[in-house]
């Protein structure tokens, strides 16, 4: 059975923090370390290198510290996080520790939150590691004290572990180095001990740093586009103008007659030209000429896929969510508020375009090096493309260049391609198959189109009394090794998450999806569901605040329980940003809005100046309050809040994916112009002080500015803004 | 064809298509893989390098137009600016995955070699041309007045 079959068998994957909360829970006193994070016997570590402590922790002769991640780093900062779990129940000094990728396994470097997978994704990082990782440091630290005990023959009782220095009342002293070899040939002990939160002295500080700083402000972080092997050849794809076509006939003459090139062979994907350099290959894949057949492709264009979603919504849907009789409240309701909300295809564009390496010896080995978000299933699709072993197979994973969901296609489809081409080639040099820019915004694998078509009613108290709610849209994991996440009667939870538990009394509540099939590859991107399922409640919320004649933050704080975290969460961004005691200067206007995903609650307000005919001129501010449980890296955790913040107005401010006759109609940064620095407001973020089990911080932050931004448009003029991007009114 | 140039203080020849932009003639040919590839044509500023002591985009910077030119890319690039700078991203943590941060810090330091002491709308007029998708914008902005600080002693 291969990973993916025993992924689907198991059906692991749902996102499930349980686990970790129950053993957060459990172990802050006492845990059994062994258990855990396995790995007892010094006999069972011979296969870890030189100093392993356990699969986490190494620590070499020169005292240094390394700490294994199992997680990719993006850029959200999750191997600074990691290693600071670790650093701190060790109590390392920060300088002196360093990290690197695990390698591939998922018996060892599972997420804890997703059963027998290793990957990243779903703001998880964090949250499944917290107990792991420590567990990992404080195992370490117990290992030197008994092996500094056992040579200076004094009580382990007695020993001092401070800032990466051993020491002993006698004036006896030592580096961690001096002990590593003999600390990490001792057994793991049973019992641990970690620290009560007032004990910290890296988590929670905010004066605390990442650890990848120093080598990103001097080009010296290497990514996979950075990768360069001896023979190496660069690969470039001509995919498909059309989701679903394939080669009919091509002609490479004029391609192979460029200097540099070297060959140019057909695959899944389309024809793959390989050259010495980037240049040459690019300038090779120009003039291939190529007849595609487009009798299995995707041909409508995005305003008649639309105008079919328009029409599902108005039929019912499969069932998702239904409590009390919505018909009837909202035929018996004083006000009945409409609205049709429509959604583009986004792409997710990170700064690195999609790319890996691949070194195959074929029927021996194959070698990968990419910023692999996924890697059990890169690692079981590689395997089989290539005909090999899964212990054949290794995957080298190097930091990303962002991410933002894009390197978790359930389809590996990146690194497919490169193994493809090194099959191609059998395996004749190795290869580094890159995407370009056009690649990225053409190629598919996008936030899907959604149509929500909304009724809410309230009484003549202005309380809710029905919601009805009908989602159209593609499933993002149907088909996919995560179907899991559909349930029996065919809805899938990431097309409805943030739409079906609402923190709102709203009376009674029916959710209808219908689920589309379209050519186009969809997938997450960063906040998934609550990327559009946020903006239709959150802007719904002060159209109904409106109708009920009472301010868009005392209506929400009237419609939900007191003591719930969105309400903790507006109360504070209320009392930070002023919201009703200071007056916006004139000609700024201001709009809120709240929202839970990935465990964690944030609500933000965001100050918008507008143009004398209604339009944004600027989002000059937002401030934004975040409840995460415990803050590990408190000013990671605002980093995230800024970015997820940009990140989500670049989108709704003017990015929009369209197909004309199945043909992507952008290419490029601009006509898919992200966030630029004169678009970025001043940000201000705050976080929740909490003793709760940490959540997700890297796309918490994301849906909330959207709505914001609407809600300050609404209180400005008016309109009520249903189809995204606001460029495509004008607006912007 | 062979080009001529100085790259880092160190007299290279490059033999290539005099066509083929400086970005990979320095990451492909040169192995100066600081310098970051984004899109190909100018609108992300990720492959921004100094030539002649102006920034520019190296990815619209071709072989054949640089005999003789003077080329500095992020591993070398040092100074007043570069060290305030450097300084100022490490103390703010500012680069989130960083692939972009190559060139705004090579933007950056031209900014503070021409004004030293930039409002937000001077940073965000000269900064506009370099896309950061992570929207580290607001540490950008803060980095760099807080090397301007720094300058200012």
């Amino acid at each position: 059975m291969n990973f993916l079959e025993h992924l689907s068998n198991c059906g692991a994957a749902k996102i499930n923090q349980e686990l970790s909360r129950r053993t957060f829970l459990k172990a802050t006193g006492t845990a059994a370390a062994g258990l855990v994070i396995g790995f007892r016997a010094p006999e069972a570590r011979a296969n870890l290198g030189d100093g392993a402590f356990n699969p986490f922790v190494r620590i070499a002769p020169d005292g240094m510290v390394t700490v294994i991640s199992k997680h990719l780093d993006k850029g959200q900062g999750t191997v600074s996080g990691l290693a600071t779990l670790v650093a701190d129940e060790l109590d390392a000094d920060w300088s002196r520790v360093t990290a690197e990728f695990a390698p591939s396994n998922p018996e060892v470097y599972n997420n804890l939150s997703w059963g027998p997978f290793q990957g990243t994704g779903g703001s998880s990082g964090i949250p499944n590691s917290f107990m792991q990782y420590r567990q990992a440091g404080a195992t370490a630290r117990a290992m030197l004290v008994n092996a500094a005990a056992e040579t200076w023959g004094v009580p382990a009782k007695e020993i001092a572990i401070a800032s990466g220095t051993i020491s002993h009342a006698s004036g006896k002293s030592a580096g961690f180095g001096e002990f590593a070899e003999a600390a990490s040939r001792m057994e793991v002990p049973i019992e641990i001990k970690l620290k009560s939160p007032e004990e910290f002295t890296l988590i929670g500080k905010v004066n605390h740093r990442r650890i990848d700083t120093v080598p990103k402000t001097r080009g010296e972080t290497v990514y996979t586009q950075d990768i360069d092997l001896p023979g190496m050849l660069i690969a470039v794809i001509a995919r498909a103008p059309r989701f679903g076509a394939t080669v009919a006939s091509y002609d490479d003459t004029a391609a192979r007659s460029i200097k540099g090139v070297e060959d140019v062979v057909q695959v899944p994907q389309g024809i793959a030209v390989l050259a010495r350099n980037t240049w040459s290959a690019m300038q090779g894949r120009e003039v291939l000429s190529i007849e595609w057949d487009d009798s299995n492709a995707e041909v409508r264009s995005t305003d008649q896929i639309m105008a079919e979603y328009r029409k599902l919504g108005d039929q019912p849907g499969i069932v998702a969510e239904n409590k009390g009789d919505t018909e009837g409240a909202l035929a018996g309701a004083v006000t009945v508020i409409e609205a049709d909300f429509e959604f583009p295809y986004l792409a997710h564009a990170p700064m690195e375009p999609m790319n890996a390496v691949a070194d195959l010896k074929p029927g021996t080995s194959l070698e990968i090096w990419t910023g692999s978000q996924l890697p059990t299933l890169d690692h079981s699709f590689a395997a089989s493309i290539a005909g090999l072993e899964l212990d054949q197979v290794k995957i080298n994973t190097l930091y990303a260049g962002g991410s933002f969901g894009r390197r978790a296609t359930p389809t590996s489809d990146f690194v497919n391609e490169a193994v493809n081409v090194a099959v191609a080639i059998n395996g004749r040099a190795p290869v580094k198959l890159v995407w370009s820019r056009e690649d990225d915004i053409q190629g598919g694998y996008y936030r899907p189109m959604y149509f929500h078509k909304v009724r809410a009613g309230l009484d003549s108290e202005g309380n809710i009394v029905g919601f009805h709610h009908r989602i159209v849209g593609q499933s993002i994991v149907s088909g996919t090794p995560f179907a899991m996440l559909i349930d029996e009667n065919g809805v899938d939870a990431t097309t409805i998450e943030g739409a079906k538990e609402l923190p709102y009394a709203i009376g009674a509540h029916r959710l209808e999806v219908h689920n589309t099939t379209v050519g186009v590859t969809p997938l997450w991107w960063r906040a998934v569901g609550s990327t559009h399922t946020a903006y239709v409640i959150e802007t719904m919320m002060d159209r109904l605040a409106k109708a009920a004649d009472v301010d868009p933050l005392e209506f929400r704080l009237r419609n939900m329980d007191a003591n719930s975290r969105e309400a903790g969460v507006l109360r504070l961004v209320a009392e930070k940003a002023g919201w009703g005691r200071k007056k916006p200067p004139a000609g700024i206007y201001r709009g809120l809005a709240v929202h839970k995903s990935f465990g964690s609650y944030v609500a933000q307000v965001a100050d918008v100046r507008l143009n004398d005919d209604g339009g944004i001129a600027k989002v000059e501010r937002v401030i934004c309050a975040i409840d995460c449980g415990i803050a590990v890296m408190p000013d990671q955790i605002k980093a995230q809040m800024e970015g997820g913040i940009g990140f989500g107005l670049g989108a709704v401010l003017r990015n929009q994916i369209t197909l004309t006759d199945g043909v992507v109609d952008q290419s490029q940064f601009y006509d898919y112009e992200p966030l630029r620095m004169s678009d970025m407001p001043i940000i201000e973020s705050h976080i929740m002080p909490s003793m709760e089990a940490p959540t997700g911080t890297g796309e918490p932050g994301v849906p909330q500015v959207g709505p914001a931004v609407a809600n300050a448009v609404f209180s400005g003029t008016g309109q009520e803004i249903n189809i995204l991007p606001f460029s495509s009114h004008g607006l912007v | 064809m062979a080009i001529n140039l100085t790259v880092n203080g160190a007299a290279r020849t490059i033999d290539a298509d005099p066509h083929m932009p400086l970005l990979w003639a320095l990451r492909d040919e040169l192995k100066l893989t600081g310098t970051k590839f984004g899109c190909g044509i100018a609108q992300c500023g990720s492959c921004t390098v100094h030539i002649d002591g102006m920034s520019v985009r190296s990815c619209q910077a071709f072989l054949g137009d640089l005999e003789g030119a003077s080329v500095t890319t992020i591993e070398a690039v040092e100074g007043r600016e570069a060290d305030a700078l450097r300084q100022a991203w490490t103390e703010l943590d500012v680069p989130q995955c960083g692939y972009c941060q190559s060139g705004q810090i090579m933007s950056a330091v031209s900014l503070l070699q021409t004004n030293p002491a930039p409002t937000n709308e001077d940073i965000d007029t000269f900064m506009s041309g370099n896309v950061c998708r992570c929207a580290t914008y607001h540490r950008i902005r803060a980095g760099i007045h807080r090397a301007a600080e720094i300058l200012e002693g």
